[in-house]
């Protein structure tokens, strides 16, 4: 069996049509990771040692099972309890959890790259919590961890296929459902993986430029 | 009343799969890592070239991806595997990419000094290699290790799509089998939780250990 040209070229635009969706989740699912591992990060913090831990604990379970599990305990047991989720919708949920755990300690390290000083400051100068969050620590933690969310960024994207296998038809989704009309595995497949390679090559040479621009040395 | 005790047989047998899985495959991940990460130092440029080809492909492209080239595609060109070979190295083959880099940053680490001290020594190039940097080098790439160890672990989930009932593949059979059993899936991630407690700790030690006396970080 050899590589059939031509089919690759008519199935191509079903694909790159595909690619939208891949982009939808790994968007969503990435806000959600950014917004989700902030909060994470501060409730890890806390001086409320029971919401700390449990966060902590939550961080680390989280980070130690695979994603494709967690996303069918999602697909199949949400229903169970009455949330009915559209299949999208569940992957980006899934892949939004996920990262947030992981984006959690990026933040966590940038917030503990901050100066104590800076945080005894906020308190000489009567800011309340919310304040010394918004106005002190994190616009000194965020920038330095920029380049760290990328990073995951990028990997979020590699994962997006994993939603194929709840019913969504992302690039990987779809390319299986061309491969089962047709029975060739070889083209869709192999074009599969060149899209992702042509897509996250340069978004790493991306993540390496924002490494120079943020660098603080 | 059934408890959900009665599932864990059944998932035992599965989690037994993917410890199988991930040992088979960081056997596989170590080989290429340490031949990348070395072909990636090599003064010859077209090996060079090669081992970062390899590199960039494999961490480019999802293991998801690569797992369905290996199992769909591969036999088309004759090469035919068992489905959990075919997961071993496909598994082994991405994870090592990844692996070639702490190789590779981990030799770079090694002070300069220790290769001069090598060169004084007349030692050649392959016993400098063996005797004085990988020693070294080999303390530092523990913990990174250690972290790709239960990225593996996880991976090994990705295998449930190839016909292989390790644990998540076997927590679906159950959940077919036993209709709604909402504690199926919440034993699978305890399982997989579980096993990855061992090498956690493992890396937490070693870092712990390993930045004795090295004066890094905040002290106290």
């Amino acid at each position: 069996m050899t590589f059939d040209v031509d089919y690759a070229i008519r199935i191509l635009p079903t694909l790159l049509n595909a690619t939208v969706v891949t982009f939808q989740a790994t968007i969503w699912g990435m806000t959600f990771a950014v917004v989700g591992g902030l909060v994470l990060a501060i409730l890890r913090m806390s001086r409320f040692r029971p919401v700390s831990a449990t966060a902590g604990f939550y961080i680390e379970f989280i980070r130690s099972t695979p994603l494709l599990t967690q996303l069918f305990f999602l697909f199949y047991i949400l229903p169970l309890y009455g949330l009915a989720l559209s299949a999208f919708v569940t992957g980006v949920l899934a892949l939004g959890l996920h990262y947030s755990s992981y984006t959690a300690e990026v933040y966590r390290a940038g917030i503990t790259g901050v100066p104590r000083g800076q945080w005894e400051a906020a308190t000489t100068l009567n800011l309340g919590p919310l304040q010394t969050w918004r106005l002190i620590i994190l616009p000194q933690a965020i920038p330095p961890v920029i380049p760290a969310l990328g990073n995951y960024l990028v990997s979020m994207f590699k994962d997006t296929p994993l939603l194929a296998t709840i019913t969504v038809l992302e690039l990987l989704g779809t390319a299986l459902t061309e491969a089962g009309l047709s029975f060739r595995y070889l083209e869709p497949i192999t074009i599969v993986g060149a899209i992702f390679l042509a897509l996250s090559l340069p978004s790493a040479l991306l993540v390496r430029g924002l490494e120079r621009r943020f660098a603080t040395r | 009343m059934s408890s959900p005790l009665d599932l864990l047989p059944q998932l035992l047998a599965g989690a037994a799969v993917t410890v199988q899985l991930t040992l088979l495959g960081a056997v596989v991940a170590a080989f290429f890592s340490l031949v990348a990460g070395l072909a990636r130092l090599s003064s010859n440029r077209a090996v060079r070239a090669i081992a970062a080809v390899y590199v960039e492909i494999f961490r480019g492209t999802s293991a998801i991806v690569q797992i369905f080239f290996f199992f769909y595609v591969l036999p088309i060109t004759g090469l035919s595997l068992p489905a959990f070979l075919t997961g071993v190295f496909a598994l082994g083959i991405n994870v090592g990419a990844y692996g070639s880099e702490v190789v590779r940053a981990a030799i770079l680490n090694v002070d300069r000094g220790q290769r001069d001290a090598a060169v004084a020594l007349n030692l050649t190039r392959a016993a400098t290699m063996r005797l004085v940097i990988l020693p070294q080098a080999l303390v530092a790439m523990l913990p990174p290790f250690g972290n790709l160890l239960i990225e593996l672990l996880k991976g090994t989930s990705l295998v449930s799509l190839i016909t292989i009932t390790e644990l998540t593949f076997a927590g679906k059979l159950l959940l077919r089998a036993e209709g709604r059993r909402d504690e199926i899936y919440v034993l699978v991630l305890l399982l997989y939780f579980v096993m990855a407690l061992p090498i956690t700790w493992s890396v937490r030690w070693a870092e712990r250990r390993l930045s004795r006396g090295l004066h890094l970080g905040r002290t106290g």
